[in-house]
């Protein structure tokens, strides 16, 4: 499956630049001038989905056109607004936003974006742009002729039922591989129906419009070549992409030596090959493992204390290691929290400015140069489909630019081959490739070759 | 699972005996509920084998197929339970109350009361769903081309139960419950969630017979076989003991069908009597572990918002009382597009509504929420006086509490306080999160108190929260304060400059703030069903006459 992707190859003819450029412009040719009436990119990790959005947006609106941008989190409307206005100075947009959620200030230092809670005011505007929550809200305008949606894999399909008609046509662009949207309540009883309302946007839009153009992007310019093709491999088995880097482009070194405990020789692991597996013994624990909830803030600890510097293609000059180029990534809020309570027991800023500690949910779409993820089945007695789901691995394990370093308990391989998949097979619903059982085999095989084992 | 809940598996396995994971029921218990306990026929989906149903104990209705097969036994028996539901339903449908004008609607009746029935398990309830489905459709003897006419109410029995299955799916809903939800629900037993499914063995652990402990009691129900190698707690259904279909119900059947085939009307009253008894012989154990159930759950004070919740009930119960009597069509077999939507829109709603609602009216709910972060019940140390800013400064007085609770929350997160007396609220803003002086934050790195589940002093369950005592149980053992919150209150303080009496804490109160919201607003309208987007297919009529769905294919089973 990976034949022929070894980046490192000395007679590879791969063009990373000119393998996306390719790619862009033909999702540029089809949204500018196709004739369907959606159409759909699919995006791996750090692949340059935001660029592709302003770029696009960009053209349409220079082409004349107005148009409406869907995103699903505030966070990410005030983002895509700020490059947008970032990257044209000229171009007047519109934020839409709600009564209770102001737009970021950070939007304040642009005079061309406007900001209000009605569409009306905003209707002028070459770009318009808001979450699907705040959209759904908007009735009885003149829809506008293109939109964008945003993550649209991570877009439940009653949301987009309630915005669709707004639009005449759509470019709907995401991650498929990142966790698919979910409902607090069951959803069942519509599984298999083309339009259950809990399934992803994506998907019922291509049940009910098979023929849609479908492009992807072919590089990641954010997972260093040491990450891109275990990722690809694990979880984007029939799309592989590569990384935009080769070996050697990043480097991740410390200016400290190692003190032989067995967080320092999990980073020498990681900054040498990229991945670390921190293996603590075997045992059945709480979901807040305190032992595991320490070794991860030692890891963050010494990661800061021995001076790491990284080395990229974005410059000669090493840039230094800082606290808000780490995130620690959990499954639930609770470890999360955990989490944050050890590293300020260690002394370690979290939060904004400082280490970013989330779940995967809240990491979607962000990027850090070292990650240090508290694995998802760590400690566990069964693997829930919660756990196995391949989309909460696959953003934990894809949002760093460096290295990677998994802390987790020892036992999990025989774990998974406790609990093979068990969710029923339901008649008329695609079937997601890979899943989780083989994704989470996978990495963690590529993980045992990283093993630090350690008892605190 | 929640760590309480855990750790109250735990403590049932040591003393033997479930413990209370409640302190009020949090789900309606009607005054005569409808119980129904229905068996089917093993390999032979949809063929009811007979049920027990009625709203008298003492009295139950039986219902028997002598020969599962065969159709118009079937419809004999669908006869039978609509002739045993129907009545009940009907009694409940012309006694209203009148709703008075609001400002999106005008006065509109609702029905007092709304029949309540009661199966015994979640498969039950499943199987009443597809008791709505089989016979929903089908024709009646009104009907003069019918193949295979059904008496007139079994199709109106069918929406019925269409109907109380499709709300039985809205979480905190009480129209259709299964008992042991409703018993796991208000209490922790020492088994695994999946035994808990089994009604006898649920019953075993909270209310055990003398002499024998919950493990035991459970084992018995589980297990226990009589000298005839029945069990003796049969299994609550649908499905039936293998040992019994093939041991006994099968040559019952046998000799039924060979006094059938032979002719013989006396050989066959006789068979046909037989396989009466011996389906009663499985249903009766179970119809008297769910009265016992109903029993249990009464005996606990009902929960201050399950009226509230009832009352929405009520409104499913009269909505479709209207589209009957409106002659409208029976329930689609599929939710078109905008429907499912609204239908998972309304049950997210009502999740969250659920998950506010129990934390309030239970301490012991609340004291999950502050174990997982999500509400924090504290000391008010000092109320500092402050205004907002601009042109009429409101209120906006600054509480320091201290609390043994972690709550997960970064500055400017929204909480919310129950206020005595007042229909929604009271909203405030956490201004910062910091250790109590004096004190050094000693917290497990999991967030779980420091004291641990052992020295709580019976656990979650006993001492700390006593029963109904309110959102903020005043005893309650402390290690001392831990953590100094800072909160700023935003709203519930009336318009004027000064807040309402009562509306600000004292120093020395004990208050308890969410940070989940307390009540839901429902979400934007969705377009209507002719205006569905072409994302979805469009809208559900052009899609009809487009392409006529095609009916089923007869197959050679159809015949048989």
């Amino acid at each position: 499956m990976t034949q022929g992707l070894d980046p490192a190859a000395p007679a590879d003819p791969f063009d990373p630049g000119a393998e996306a450029a390719a790619a862009t412009s033909a999702i540029l040719a089809s949204t500018l001038r196709g004739t369907a009436r959606g159409v759909v990119v699919d995006s791996p990790p750090g692949a340059g989905k935001s660029t592709l959005v302003v770029r696009a947006a960009r053209e349409l609106a220079a082409s004349g056109e107005q148009l409406m941008i869907v995103a699903q989190t505030n966070a990410q409307v005030d983002d895509l607004a700020d490059r947008l206005a970032t990257a044209d100075p000229e171009l007047p947009v519109g934020r839409l936003h709600g009564t209770d959620s102001p737009p970021d200030p950070v939007l304040d230092r642009h005079a061309q974006v406007a900001k209000s809670t009605s569409v009306a005011d905003l209707r002028d505007r070459a770009v318009v742009i808001a979450t699907a929550a705040k959209w759904a809200y908007v009735k009885d305008v003149e829809p506008w002729r293109h939109a964008i949606v945003d993550e649209a894999y991570q877009m439940r399909s009653d949301a987009l039922l309630q915005v669709a008609g707004l639009f005449e046509r759509a470019l709907f662009v995401g991650d498929p591989g990142q966790l698919d949207p979910f409902s607090v309540v069951g959803a069942e009883q519509w599984a298999g129906l083309s339009w259950d309302p809990s399934a992803s946007a994506v998907v019922t839009l291509l049940a009910h419009n098979p023929g849609l153009p479908q492009h992807r992007l072919p590089v990641s310019w954010r997972l260093p070549a040491s990450a891109a093709p275990l990722v690809s491999r694990a979880f984007y088995p029939y799309t592989p992409f590569r990384s935009g880097t080769g070996h050697g482009d990043r480097r991740l070194a410390f200016g400290v030596p190692g003190d032989g405990s067995g967080p320092d020789r999990v980073l020498d692991e990681a900054a040498e090959s990229g991945w670390g597996l921190l293996e603590l013994p075997a045992r059945h624990t709480p979901r807040t493992d305190p032992e595991a909830v320490r070794a991860v803030a030692a890891v963050v600890r010494r990661l800061l204390d021995r001076g790491g510097v990284t080395y990229s293609e974005r410059g000669p000059q090493p840039a230094p290691l800082t606290a808000d180029r780490i995130a620690v990534g959990t499954a639930h809020r609770d470890q999360a929290a955990a989490v944050r309570t050890a590293l300020a027991a260690a002394g370690v800023p979290a939060g904004p400015g400082g280490v970013a500690v989330d779940t995967a949910n809240r990491l979607q779409g962000r990027e850090f140069d070292v990650t240090v993820v508290l694995h998802p089945l760590s400690g566990r007695p069964d693997a829930t489909a919660f756990h196995l789901e391949t989309g909460r691995l696959c953003v934990l394990t894809s949002r760093h630019r460096h290295a990677c370093i998994v802390v987790c308990r020892a036992g999990v391989p025989e774990l998974l081959d406790e609990h093979p998949s068990s969710e029923p097979v339901r008649l008329g619903v695609t079937v997601k490739f890979p899943d989780g059982w083989e994704a989470n085999h996978a990495v963690l095989a590529h993980l045992a070759e990283h093993r630090v084992p350690w008892r605190p | 699972m929640s760590l309480m809940n855990v750790l109250a598996r735990a403590e049932a396995v040591a003393a033997g005996r479930a413990v209370p994971a409640a302190t009020v029921r949090h789900r309606r218990i009607a005054e005569r509920p409808l119980v129904l306990v229905p068996l089917t026929t093993a390999g032979e989906a949809g063929a009811p084998l007979g049920a027990m149903v009625g709203t008298d104990r003492a009295e139950p209705t039986l219902l028997v197929v002598p020969q599962p097969l065969d159709r118009e036994l079937r419809f004999a028996f669908f006869a039978g339970l609509a002739a045993a539901v129907l009545p009940v339903v009907d009694a409940y449908a012309d006694e209203v109350e009148t709703e008075p004008a609001t400002k999106n609607r005008e006065e509109v009746e609702v029905c007092a009361d709304a029949p309540q029935i009661v199966v015994p398990n979640s498969a039950a309830l499943d199987y009443v769903r597809l008791l709505g489905r089989s016979t929903r459709y089908l024709r009646t003897v009104e009907d003069p081309d019918a193949p295979h006419p059904v008496p007139v109410p079994v199709p109106l029995l069918g929406r019925w139960l269409t109907h109380y299955a499709e709300r039985a799916r809205t979480p905190g809903s009480s129209l259709l419950v299964a008992m042991t939800e409703l018993l796991t629900r208000h209490w922790a037993t020492g088994q695994s969630a999946m035994e808990d499914q089994h009604l006898g063995a649920l019953l075993g652990w909270i209310d055990p017979p003398d002499g024998l402990d919950g493990g035991s009691a459970a084992a018995r129900a589980q297990t226990g076989r009589g000298p005839d190698g029945l069990l003796l707690s049969p299994p609550a259904g649908p499905a039936t003991d293998p040992v019994f279909d093939n041991r006994v119900l099968a040559p019952a059947l046998e000799r039924y069908d060979a006094a059938r085939s032979a002719g013989a009307t006396g050989p066959m009253r006789v068979a046909e009597a037989d396989v009466r008894r011996l389906v009663a012989s499985q249903l009766r154990p179970t119809w008297d572990d769910v009265w016992h159930g109903v029993d249990l759950l009464r005996a606990l004070p009902e929960g201050a918002h399950v009226e509230e919740r009832w009352k929405r009930d009520r409104w499913s119960f009269t909505g479709h009382r209207d589209r009957l009597r409106a002659g409208e069509p029976p329930q689609p077999r599929r939710d078109d597009a905008v429907t499912a939507a609204q239908k998972l829109a309304g049950r997210e709603t009502a999740q969250a509504r659920l998950y506010a609602q129990e934390a309030l009216d239970d301490p012991l709910v609340m004291a999950a929420r502050r174990l997982a972060g999500e509400a924090f019940t504290g000391t008010v140390l000092s109320v500092e006086m402050t205004w907002s800013e601009g042109r009429r400064p409101m209120p906006r007085p600054l509480l320091t509490l201290t609390t043994p609770d972690l709550p997960q929350a970064d500055p400017a997160t929204r909480a919310y306080r129950a206020l005595p007396g007042a229909k929604s609220a009271q909203t405030a803003e956490v201004v910062s999160l910091t250790p109590a002086p004096g004190v050094p934050a000693q917290r497990g790195a999991g967030g779980a108190p420091a004291e641990g589940p052992s020295a709580a002093g019976g656990g979650p369950a006993a001492a700390d929260v006593p029963p109904a005592a309110g959102p903020a149980p005043a005893a309650e053992p402390q290690s001392g304060p831990l953590w100094q919150v800072v909160v700023r209150l935003t709203g519930g303080m009336g318009t004027g400059k000064t807040p309402r009496e009562g509306s600000v804490p004292e120093p020395g109160d004990r208050v308890t703030f969410t940070l989940f919201a307390h009540d839901q607003r429902g979400g934007p309208a969705l377009p209507e069903a002719e205006a569905t987007p072409w994302t979805h297919g469009g809208p559900p009529q052009a899609r009809e006459t487009a392409v006529p769905e095609a009916p089923d294919t007869a197959t050679a089973e159809d015949f048989l």
